[in-house]
């Protein structure tokens, strides 16, 4: 029995569920989400240890025995992010107390998100593809209702697209599962790779792994099939926005990644090569999107799909130092991605508005705040000793030695574009004298205890950056550990299993 | 039975997108609606139809005899239905809000959030 596996499932469910108990109380939904969460990041540092000791963690619910029960799988991936989740919940339930307007909370803002964790905790953990359709689903669902929170007009229009784009990513999705049920007669992800691995391959594996791939594509928002992404992301409240940039995209990454090293990795020559170059036009869209944009939380939405590009170049590459990178960069911009949000948040508060034209000033009337941005963007732009240098680095030396000279040449040019659309960021919001006809009346406020809790998730997660930066070994390290795992999915077939393939 | 299902399943992939491609909100979520159908019933199909040969083990003994049905695909199947009757619920009462908010039900007078 190995607990700690689904705890990180259980927990959020059971937050969700008493926070709906206490729907009446709003004190009370505060403290329980913030216990709730941080009790999902003590669970998933106990999973990270214990995965980090034994390699794969298994828990066959109910007891029923791989390949007919449902079964939990952690490897270093899925406990990486099950961390990182846990770490965003964190910061996002703490941010929220200041953030969440009443109206809001008063339509189920905390027992939403507690869902949405579930949901994504659930995708990470399961070794099991049809149980993977139900955990996005359950994300899904839950992403819909906080997107729509308020109802405004932006709001009305964005969902109209993310639900549209998501749900027919979930029919195609379904209907992958069902072909490949029908070509190899399991679910079980490990038993489907031996079982695919034995099977004579025809052409209609690589049809299945292609649906597979727009399906991923169209959740990690990949080129060409990001469009609901800026149309939607925006709009919701600025907690949720962050919370959706952090994770939301990631569990499309994380799904292709664990589909495409454990399943599919028959016909790398087809499959990883269309990754490439979708990895490529990713990077490349995603940037010259956001260097056309002139709003605050426009121009990181647009940036959330060049770092997407970035991850998938580490799976496409396909090699030990590239996946490495892959896994590195998700750490790095989930916590900067984040952060990015959140700070976009305080400048709304500070001067009520996203438009780039009609913020200024802030730097002078709030020094500390604009240090704090600056890490994050510089972090994000890949600037050394901070966490994106080495995420690139990795991934552009992985580049070079894999000889894929396109991709390479593309991962440096989107880095260049990422520090002129940060810089534009930081000369129009920070550097520049406030315009006048801005409402100013609010930039010079007292540090309420509300602008401090605001202040304290950014503050935590801007020190990560620099740790992650400064001490890059360790954290390297497990990054590589994951990697050797995605590239030898023997491990966790025998974990699943119980046999050598 | 199996060609016959299908040109079924292809006909309402083909409906279904090209609902979805209307201009009308309440289309659009029509179009979802067929989509969902249709992915239910390839899995149904691509699993194997098997006809009157219920999954059953007879008193006593420890697996069925002959061939069965696969069960399998109808749990799925049941699943995946119960999820897109909640989603499509979702689905219709946003469209519902989004009419009232935006006096409108054409797609391409929703673009203010796209560029």
């Amino acid at each position: 029995m190995s607990p700690e596996v689904a705890l990180p499932i259980i927990i959020p469910l059971m937050t969700g569920t008493l926070t709906l108990l206490a729907w009446r109380s709003n004190i009370l939904q505060k403290i329980l989400s913030v216990v709730g969460s941080i009790a999902l990041l003590i669970s998933s540092i106990w999973l990270l240890t214990s995965v980090k000791e034994q390699g794969h963690v298994v828990l066959y619910m109910g007891n029923w025995v791989a390949p007919y029960g449902i079964t939990l799988v952690a490897d270093m991936l899925s406990a990486i992010m099950v961390f990182l989740t846990g770490m965003t919940a964190v910061a996002i339930a703490v941010y929220s107390l200041a953030s969440a307007s009443a109206s809001h909370e008063r339509f189920g803002y905390y027992p939403l998100m507690h869902l949405l964790l579930a949901g994504v905790a659930g995708s990470f953990l399961t070794g099991d593809i049809f149980n993977l359709y139900v955990w996005f689903e359950v994300m899904l669902i839950a992403s819909f209702a906080l997107l729509i929170l308020g109802g405004e007009r932006a709001q009305m229009e964005g969902a109209v697209k993310y639900v549209t784009m998501n749900l027919l990513s979930s029919a195609i999705f379904l209907s992958a599962i069902g072909l490949l049920y029908g070509l190899v007669g399991t679910l079980n992800m490990a038993d489907i790779a031996v079982k695919l691995s034995e099977a004579e391959h025809t052409g209609l594996v690589d049809v299945i792994a292609v649906m597979f791939m727009v399906a991923f594509g169209i959740k990690a928002a990949a080129f060409p099939l990001f469009f609901w992404l800026p149309a939607s992301y925006h709009t919701g409240p600025v907690a949720v926005s962050a919370l959706f940039a952090g994770l939301l995209t990631k569990v499309g990454v994380y799904a292709l990644f664990r589909v495409f090293s454990l399943i599919f990795n028959q016909s790398i020559e087809f499959t990883h090569q269309l990754l490439i170059w979708i990895a490529v036009f990713t990077m490349v869209t995603g940037v010259l999107g956001a260097a056309a944009q002139f709003e605050f939380r426009r121009i990181l939405s647009i940036h959330i799909i060049s770092q997407i590009g970035y991850i998938l170049l580490g799976l496409a590459l396909f090699t030990p130092l590239a996946l490495a990178g892959g896994v590195f960069f998700i750490i790095h911009i989930i916590i900067v991605k984040t952060n990015l949000f959140l700070i976009s948040g305080i400048t709304h508060r500070l001067l009520g508005t996203y438009e780039l034209k009609k913020l200024g000033g802030i730097y002078k009337s709030r020094p500390f705040l604009s240090i704090l941005f600056l890490v994050s963007a510089l972090s994000l732009a890949g600037l050394p000793p901070l966490s994106g240098f080495f995420a690139k680095f990795i991934l552009i030396r992985a580049g070079i030695e894999a000889e894929a000279w396109v991709a390479t040449g593309a991962a440096l040019f989107v880095g260049m574009l990422t520090l002129y659309s940060m810089i534009k960021i930081w000369s129009e919001v920070f550097w520049k004298s406030l315009p006048d006809e801005t409402d100013s009346s609010a930039i010079n406020q007292q540090m309420t205890p509300s602008l401090a809790i605001l202040y304290l998730p950014v503050i935590i997660l801007t020190v990560l950056t620099l740790l992650i930066g400064l001490m890059a070994q360790p954290i390297y390290m497990i990054s590589e550990f994951a990697a050797e795992q995605l590239l030898n999915p023997s491990g966790y077939i025998e974990a699943v299993l119980g046999v050598k393939p | 039975m199996e060609p016959i299902m299908a040109v079924t399943v292809g006909f309402l992939y083909a409906a279904a997108i090209y609902m979805m491609l209307r201009r009308s909100i309440v289309k659009l979520v029509i179009g979802l609606m067929l989509l969902s159908n249709a992915a239910n019933l390839l899995i149904f199909t691509s699993a194997g139809m098997t006809r009157g040969a219920p999954p059953l083990i007879p008193l006593g003994a420890m697996q069925p005899e002959g061939i069965i049905a696969d069960p399998l695909p109808q749990a799925l199947i049941l699943t995946a239905i119960v999820i897109a009757f909640g989603v499509l619920a979702f689905a219709v009462v946003l469209i519902h809000r989004a009419y009232n908010i935006l006096h409108t039900d054409n797609l391409d007078l929703m673009k203010d959030t796209d560029t």
